[in-house]
């Protein structure tokens, strides 16, 4: 039987385009410092760690055993979770079952990436069939290029409707201190006029290249009340990593391995209607076109019906389920930190800890993870202790 | 906390270059036969973690390549990268945490890769990749910290190499069954000083599976369960002239947890046989050491004595060892299956004699930085 699990501490760096001041496991050191600092431990109080990146953008090989004195893992257990896109969300579910199998009180979750030390494309592309996908249909855009033209296609949907979104994200990353792309506003003007990448992505739709680093402190029942004044709940996790060849996704139909997760992990955490029953997600949007047709599979508005959604400012800060308000994936993205920091995001809000980026009264928050070959992850978080 | 228990694995043969197998193919081929063995289908499985590593494969998220042939299509799945014992400990917390039962497999392929260049990428890249530090020449550093300390020879090496290449003539999955004297390992090539070619682990393609299970899979399943009784895992310093290489304190951490939980309080005695990573033939009497079977040092002697043969008190890799078969990740999960076996009873051939309490050992990390170690029983 499972034990109850709560996150009860987050950190991270403020995250940049280069952060040439310190190397990966300085990095890392920061954001496990401040993940310690907020729920008022120190390293001699966790039990176990859990770490993840993609190997192939820092070259550096075993990341558990380099990372040991940046992460704290000297004469600790450690191990090392990676999954591509989706590895922030793998090490927080992982650092779950280390607590909820009864093995450890208190692990500490980590995910990093300097993404200045890589070639970020160069690096994905050989997550591709070396014969079959590699050399015709890889990397982040081309796929994601190939997704939005059938959603506009099948709805309708418009580059302005897109830009909506990235419009959102953009704004809401001002009121977060930590964003990359914090301090830098964008207009709906601007993102429409961006350069085109690969249609029809433009350099506004798109998420940016980032260094940056995310911990998270999980705690099983029976400490983490005595830890942390309110514990942000694991009610659900659910993982989809639905394929292995590019060429299997059926882009003119919903995000499956999102429809199967969220359904799996809804029925977990009795969650009925999303849109009414969470009142904040951090969801891993990696391009603007995901803000309209994911939120489709996560069942917040019908299918065809996220323009409309948008528009509408359900979305948005003060909205009926205001979405990524820390600014997302497309205002920070050190990639194996990216998920990790939607988890972290939706604890924050869950903790009331959001400061300019708080919702008022958060009872229940969802993080998604997304990546692989359209692989997407859900993570759900509550005030309360679930049943 | 709740028991459970390994109820089905399998290995494929290992081979230094599978040509005719694609990754995909290797896991499909373990996937089927660990449920073949478990007698269950995959409607039993609740969730499935790979192993797999990026450098290895020469692919970034390596485990894209065998979610399927994994049965993981519309099942939970996670990844763990580095040895199968901690991907297996991760399944393990997964079925202590709520599923009912966990697929568990690694894989890799030696021949698509070069283990010199993937292993220097172990080490920092400003201060010791230049120096050329890989798997090997580490190793070498090692072996001679070890025998510096303690006047362990390289004969009472050579001894170990000879051991359990000569165990693998009785195991049908071992790449290297030899008949060797000390004298052959002795003049073998010298490949980084005090290491000779025999003393060093081969290069190997292989995969392999393990399914862990609860009680109620343990009913369903058809084979005879092997319960898991103790697991810990443990990492030391990082950089190798931080360590005392002569010291494995994280084994030694890593094996009082694991027999704590166990209720193992002389490990001498109260276990039955051994499954430990030998990549290099001095790694097993240090380990040994490590896991407490003898004093600091003694582990030369004990190898002489005949204690960790075939028909010794403490029989050490009766499987041929990872000297005889070193696919990389999968050689831990090989030595989880091959305790297994033993306890089951049906390790054929080199089956010991009784086995009850059995003990699995895998690392991490340069030099066995860190080491995972479980305890696995009859009863």
């Amino acid at each position: 039987m499972a034990r109850r699990v709560a996150i009860i501490g987050t950190g991270q760096t403020h995250h940049r385009s280069r952060r040439l001041d310190v190397n990966g496991r300085e990095m890392i050191h920061e954001a496990v410092t401040r993940a310690l600092a907020d729920c008022e431990l120190t390293m001699r109080d966790i039990d176990a760690i859990v770490i993840g990146n993609m190997d192939h953008f820092e070259a550096i090989n075993a990341v558990d055993t380099w990372s040991v004195e940046g992460s704290g893992g000297v004469m600790k257990p450690i191990m090392k979770v990676t999954t591509g896109g989706t590895t922030g969300t793998s090490v927080a579910i992982a650092a779950y079952y280390h607590v909820a199998s009864g093995m450890f009180d208190r692990v500490l979750a980590i995910g990093w990436e300097k993404n200045s030390e890589s070639d970020t494309t160069g690096a994905i592309v050989t997550c591709s069939d070396p014969i079959w996908d590699r050399y015709s249909y890889s990397g982040a855009i081309p796929s994601l290029a190939t997704e939005a033209s059938a959603y506009m296609e099948k709805f309708g949907a418009t580059q302005r409707d897109a830009a909506r979104v990235a419009l959102r994200e953009r704004t809401h990353a001002q009121n977060n201190p930590y964003a990359h792309m914090h301090g830098r506003p964008l207009t709906l003007d601007e993102i429409l006029d961006s350069p085109m990448l690969a249609y029809p992505i433009k350099l506004g739709d798109i998420c940016p290249r980032t260094d940056g680093a995310a911990a998270v402190v999980f705690a099983a029942e029976g400490v983490a009340e005595k830890l942390a004044p309110r514990p942000a709940w694991v009610k659900a996790n659910s993982v989809r990593h639905t394929n292995t060849w590019f060429g299997d996704v059926d882009q003119r139909t919903g995000l499956e391995s999102l429809e199967r997760a969220s359904r799996e992990a809804y029925a977990a955490a009795g969650i009925k209607n999303p849109a009414e029953d969470f009142d904040v997600a951090e969801l891993y949007l990696p391009y603007s076109y995901a803000g309209l047709k994911w939120i489709e599979a996560l069942g917040f508005c019908p299918p065809g019906g996220g323009p409309q959604f948008i528009w509408d400012g359900h979305t948005d800060m003060g909205g009926k389920i205001s979405v990524n308000p820390s600014g997302g994936v497309m205002s920070t993205n050190c990639i194996g930190a990216t998920a990790l920091l939607r988890v972290a995001e939706a604890a924050i809000q869950v903790m009331g800890k959001g400061e300019a980026r708080q919702v008022p009264d958060v009872k229940t928050a969802l993080a998604t993870g997304f990546g692989g070959c359209w692989w997407s992850d859900v993570f759900i978080l509550g005030k309360d202790k679930p049943a | 906390m709740e028991k459970i228990a390994i109820v089905g694995t399998a290995q494929t043969k290992y081979e230094r270059r599978k040509k005719d197998q694609t990754y995909y193919d290797m896991v499909y081929e373990v996937t089927t036969a660990a449920l073949s063995d478990a007698g269950l289908t995959l409607a039993d499985i609740d969730n499935v973690i790979t192993v797999s590593n990026d450098f290895f494969d020469g692919r970034t998220i390596s485990s894209m390549a065998v979610g399927e042939a994994a049965g993981a299509h519309d099942k939970n799945i996670s990844t763990v990268e580095g040895d199968g014992t901690f991907g297996a400990f991760y399944g393990a917390m997964r079925v202590w945490g709520g599923y009912r039962s966990t697929l568990v497999v690694a894989h890799s392929k030696g021949s698509e890769g070069n283990s010199k260049f993937i292993s220097n990428a172990m080490f920092d890249p400003i201060y010791h990749r230049p120096l050329g530090l890989d798997a090997i020449s580490s190793a070498a550093l090692q072996a001679n910290a070890y025998m510096t300390r303690y006047g362990i020879t390289e004969e009472q090496c050579a001894l170990v190499s000879v051991k359990n290449h000569g165990n693998a003539k009785k195991n049908p999955y071992a790449q290297l069954p030899l008949d060797l004297t000390v004298d052959d390992v002795m003049r073998s090539p010298k490949i980084a000083d005090p290491l000779k070619r025999l003393d060093c682990s081969p290069v190997s393609d292989g995969a392999a599976a393990i399914i862990i299970g609860n009680e109620e899979i343990v009913r369903k399943a058809k084979s005879k369960p092997v319960w898991i009784k103790g697991v810990a895992h443990c990492a030391e310093e990082y950089f190798l002239g931080d360590r005392d290489l002569a010291n494995p304190k994280a084994l030694r951490d890593a094996a009082q947890r694991a027999y704590l939980m166990a209720g193992i309080v002389n490990p001498r005695n109260e276990i039955d046989v051994a499954e430990i990573y030998d990549a290099f033939s001095y790694m097993e009497p240090l380990w040994l050491e490590g896991l407490g079977m003898c004093e600091p040092g003694a582990g030369g002697v004990l190898t002489e004595s005949g204690a960790t043969g075939m028909h010794g008190d403490l029989p050490v890799n009766p499987s041929g060892g990872v000297l005889s078969a070193h696919a990389v990740l999968v050689a831990g999960l090989a030595r989880l299956i091959e305790s297994s076996l033993q306890v089951r009873g049906e390790a054929g051939s080199h089956q010991i004699d009784g086995v009850k309490t059995a003990l699995a050992h895998g690392i991490n990390g340069a030099c066995g930085q860190s080491h995972c170690v479980w305890i696995l029983g009859a009863e």
